[in-house]
């Protein structure tokens, strides 16, 4: 059988095609303001039977495609534990959520957290705060690895926290200690949700910012345990929406 | 009734309504009210009769007030639980909850109050502000409570523009709170005569006692149904029960909620329920969700599960104890009556475990699979109390999510994962 999985975030439509189990193929476009359009043309393609959608977009698909859900939630936890087999947590952080997954044996969830309705501490917030710093997203990663100190940020809220830069620039702090203490700041906040769960390793940690050096060395730096980034962590729950269709 | 739909415009006005913004909040909330509730299927036939008040929430009931207080009756309008109702009635007084479920005038609310306050007071003044509520602006008085520091200084503000009596409620259970609270329920009870014009006696507040107790039985009979595997009746159904309890007629109501309870034990009988047997079933506990504040339920039920208990002043809390009928003589029964109240285990008690206990307890006697505790943000109350909710719940055996929201229905997507992978979950 071939499965196409879909995982239709904010930020970005992630596609993976499974067959009889096997990845054959995956593929990432931005969701823009017509993610439909951006899922339309893997449709189009026209190489699954069966469609499983997940992402903030899962309802809208089910209503146009027909086609079955799962949460974001058990779709990490499946893909993390198919791609790293003995997995014990997930850590995702998304284009506007970040969640945190502790899993049992086997794969199933035993408990989870996600950031409640703001984009506190997730990709959408970094891009915001590379803007502020006149800094695309991997240099800022890079500003943030080189330099030697860090400024504490006490802000999440994306609106709150890019004023707060914008003092911290206008004060003349050198931009690479704010991204820093940006990275710093998303790195203890989602380590502290790790530990509420009771998080162990090793951990796999998805979604787009697991791309960003900065925040894998901090994670795997303050994290009890290992830490494994998938090469394809961007579309883990597009995978694990397509495993959901095996399961059954 | 007639099939000649009423036009209340005239009453509406009459009662100093804002008649276009109060027309454009009754479309809302009979939208909201058709997506959540008539979409549901295999309701019990006695809905109908909650259906029936929904479509006439400003309507006819307000017509019976507008009715009683031209006859010189009188009408107290409330917040909270903790005002007694039997005081009230035994003053021939009609006791009404007020409109605190939904965002509205949030503008002009944050003009004289706090962005960061919870959404029932900021509903509470929204409404009273916009004009748009017929309860408070039918109740000859406002009965409020000292029951947390956001209403107490609300009410000040709502002093401004209505007439509002406040009771101290104490923050703690000992002998001298007791003390208290007697003493605030006999001058509630000057305050009611005063307003009424009629004396309390020992008959007319037995008889109110009595009358009272039996609405609250007739919901305890409900709530009992709900521990059936398949429930014999939505959450959401069960929910709005408890909601209309606040402000429809007492007598009525009960025929009503006792005509349901039976029809809901046939269908336990019959192994009849709302979804197939095995739907997952969740335990809601924390702060009270006003009418129309169906937002959590809505969501749970949408996602295939079925809420079976509501540990929260819109549910358990509201009639689960009774108030003893053994008095004889009007002190005996204030005592009993202060009693009752004083038991109720809100979060503005400290140390406040009772809560906790009724949490476990019902959890296991509804045969929940999982809680969902359920806060108000800045409702600093529920939010503190949340982390023991977590810890007891755990502790017992039972998945928990913990869940801050508001009115507003911009993060409806972002919950709705959040339960729909705690239901996976279980």
């Amino acid at each position: 059988m071939r499965v196409l999985g879909l995982d239709i975030g904010s930020r970005s439509v992630d596609a993976v095609w499974l067959e009889d189990g096997r990845i054959t193929d995956h593929a990432v476009a931005d969701s823009g303001f017509d993610p439909a359009a951006a899922y339309e043309s893997f449709l189009a393609r026209g190489d699954h039977d069966l469609v499983v959608a997940t992402g903030y977009g899962r309802h809208a698909a089910r209503e146009s495609l027909g086609c079955g859900v799962v949460t974001e939630i058990k779709a990490y936890a499946l893909g993390a534990s198919a791609l790293h087999p003995g997995a014990a947590s997930v850590l995702d952080i998304g284009g506007q959520d970040t969640k945190v997954i502790a899993l049992k044996p086997g794969g199933g969830v035993s408990d989870f957290q996600m950031n409640d309705k703001c984009a506190a501490g997730t990709g959408k917030f970094l891009e915001v705060m590379a803007r502020a710093l006149g800094f695309d997203l991997a240099q800022m990663a890079e500003a943030a690895m080189a330099a030697e100190t860090s400024v504490a940020i006490s802000s999440m809220c994306t609106v709150f926290a890019e004023s707060e830069v914008t003092g911290l620039v206008h004060k003349g702090i050198d931009r690479g200690r704010i991204a820093r203490g940006l990275h710093d700041s998303i790195a203890a906040r989602t380590l502290g949700s790790l530990k509420r769960i009771g998080a162990s390793g090793p951990l796999v940690f998805a979604g787009g910012v697991a791309k960003n050096r900065a925040m894998a060395d901090l994670v795997r730096a303050g994290f009890d345990g290992e830490v494994v980034i998938p090469r394809e962590a961007q579309t883990v729950g597009a995978y694990g929406a397509a495993l959901s269709a095996l399961e059954a | 009734m007639s099939d000649q739909p009423v036009d209340y415009h005239p009453m509406w006005n009459e009662l100093g309504l804002d008649l276009p913004t109060h027309d454009a909040l009754l479309g809302a909330v009979g939208q909201l009210f058709g997506d959540a509730y008539l979409t549901q299927e295999n309701r019990p036939q006695g809905m109908d009769y909650l259906n029936f008040v929904m479509s006439e929430v400003h309507g006819l009931r307000i017509k019976e007030l507008d009715d009683y207080r031209k006859a010189g009756g009188k009408v107290f309008g409330t917040f909270c639980l903790y005002v007694p109702e039997e005081i009230i009635r035994a003053a021939a007084g009609w006791c009404v909850g007020l409109c605190a479920g939904a965002e509205f005038a949030y503008d002009q609310v944050e003009q004289i109050m706090p962005r960061n306050t919870c959404a029932l007071i900021k509903s509470f003044m929204g409404f009273k502000l916009a004009r748009v509520c017929p309860y408070i602006e039918s109740a000859d008085l406002v009965i409020g409570e000292t029951t947390c520091d956001g209403k107490k200084k609300a009410y000040e503000l709502l002093g401004d523009l209505h007439n509002v009596y406040v009771m101290e409620l104490p923050q703690m259970k000992r002998d001298v709170d007791m003390q208290m609270w007697r003493d605030e329920i006999r001058n509630l009870m000057a305050k009611v005569e005063e307003v009424t014009g009629n004396t309390i006696t020992a008959e007319s507040l037995k008889a109110a006692i009595t009358e009272v107790n039996d609405k609250r039985r007739a919901l305890q009979r409900i709530a009992a149904t709900r521990a059936a595997d398949p429930a014999p009746i939505s959450g959401k159904d069960a929910l709005l029960a408890t909601q209309v309890a606040f402000y429809d007629d007492v007598p009525r109501f009960t025929q009503m909620m006792n005509a349901l309870a039976d029809e809901l034990e046939a269908r336990v009988a019959a192994g009849e329920g709302v979804t197939a047997k095995g739907a997952k079933r969740i335990l809601v506990t924390g702060t009270p969700m006003a009418l129309p504040n169906w937002k959590l339920h809505d969501i749970i039920e949408k996602a295939g599960a079925v809420v079976v208990g509501e540990e929260m002043c819109t549910g358990s809390r509201y009639y689960q104890d009774l108030v003893s009928e053994d008095a004889a003589t009007l002190d005996d029964m204030i005592d009993d009556i202060a009693e009752k109240y004083l038991d109720i285990n809100c979060a503005c008690f400290t140390p406040n475990k009772g809560r906790l206990e009724d949490v476990v307890r019902m959890a296991k006697d509804l045969g929940a699979d999982g809680v969902i505790d359920y806060s108000l943000q800045f409702c600093g109350l529920y939010e503190m109390e949340s982390n023991a909710v977590e810890t007891t719940v755990r502790d017992a055996g039972l998945p928990v999510l913990k869940i801050t929201t508001d009115y507003s229905m911009e993060d409806v997507g972002q919950l709705s994962t959040r339960v729909e992978a705690f239901l996976e979950m279980l």
